[in-house]
């Protein structure tokens, strides 16, 4: 039983000091799950990693289960998962109650008008910093910039449009480049 | 009210499985089903969230999902509580999965060449969603063009974090509009 409310306090910190989503989630996740904890060790910590950014989903709750999962089976997953999600779910049902009757005050709208450009902004960050991992690369600009332009201009579902680059990949690499 | 819980199910579960890349990458999807497909939300109660998303705690998905749940059933819990599990769902059982055929993923090269190719898309739906932000609800003026611009750079050259930029741009809006 002290393992699993030891599992669920340490995705409950994770999941309430990590503001701004999954990349600032990982040097947090690091500290509790591998250099306080050791529940896993720094080799299974970057596998797991890999894995968690490729799956779809949040990576703090792709990270949670598979931790939870490893160290507890099924029960340290759903304690690992609650743990994460319990304290943002919270957070938000409180901003949610009050800012509903917030949202047509002048002084709010006034407020809000000054951060929507912001958070613009704060979104096209991720993008260039990603390509720039990346080696502002031509085939990697050229892939963003279709599929970009496929959800913004067409219109196109984004389920659609990673679908399809998933597919067009494989296909590359299986006829084209023939590394497949 | 059941008929749009079992909607928010189904929106919710979609993005989550379809969610490759992470918080940011999700967003598009998100506004693409929940402004454009259901009109749960107008552009700019969206980007409201999303600012709301980005100044607490948690996975953006997440935030994300128990904020429309709530608005999207007139303030109904359950809707968050549907909308929230609904997001995390696709989540659990692709990991578990993961988790026991450990091996033959990492090694999969169908799967490697798959990604290869989904990861620059998803940039894309990044990059989408912040295109699909910059319309005339959310900028209003020059103001506006020069609140984004400021950001961007505080952003990215400056590494200012994320909460201190809104906090910021919110005492700028209250001063200029």
């Amino acid at each position: 039983m002290k393992q699993y409310l030891d599992l669920f306090i340490s995705f409950f910190k994770i999941g309430t000091f990590t503001l701004g989503g999954g990349y600032v989630m990982i040097p947090l996740i690091e500290k509790e799950v591998v250099s306080k904890q050791k529940w896993i060790n720094n080799d299974e910590f970057t596998e797991m990693l890999t894995l968690a950014q490729s799956a779809p989903g949040p990576i703090a709750i792709n990270t949670a289960v598979f931790v939870g999962y490893k160290i507890k089976g099924t029960k340290g997953m759903i304690a690992t998962v609650l743990g994460t999600v319990i304290p943002s779910f919270t957070i938000i049902m409180l901003v949610a109650i009050f800012f509903t009757g917030l949202e047509n005050n002048p002084i709010v709208e006034r407020i809000f008008c000054g951060i929507r450009p912001a958070v613009v902004a704060l979104i096209a960050v991720p993008v260039v910093n990603m390509l720039k991992n990346n080696g502002f690369k031509i085939h990697v600009i050229a892939i963003t910039a279709v599929s970009a332009i496929s959800v913004w201009l067409l219109g196109i579902s984004p389920v659609i449009v990673i679908m399809i680059a998933g597919l067009c990949a494989i296909i590359y690499n299986t006829f084209i480049s023939k590394q497949c | 009210m059941l008929s749009i819980i079992i909607q928010l199910f189904i929106t919710f579960f979609k993005i989550g499985l379809f969610g490759f890349g992470g918080g940011y990458a999700m967003l598009s999807m998100i506004q693409y089903e929940v402004v454009e497909a259901h009109k749960w939300l107008s552009v700019k109660e969206f980007t409201d969230i999303v600012a709301i998303s980005q100044s607490t705690p948690g996975p953006i998905a997440i935030n994300s999902a128990t904020y429309i749940g709530y608005t999207a059933t007139d303030g109904n819990i359950w809707g968050s509580v549907v909308a929230t599990f609904a997001v995390c769902l696709p989540s659990i059982i692709i990991m578990l999965i993961i988790c026991r055929f450990f091996l033959a993923f990492r090694k999969n090269k169908y799967l490697s060449a798959a990604l290869s190719g989904m990861t620059p898309a998803a940039i894309g739906l990044i990059a989408a969603a912040a295109l699909m932000l910059m319309n005339n609800n959310n900028f209003t003026d020059y103001k506006s063009v020069i609140i984004c611009i400021i950001s961007f750079v505080l952003a990215y050259f400056f590494k200012i974090g994320i909460v201190k930029i809104i906090f910021l741009a919110g005492i700028f809006g209250y001063i200029l509009f």
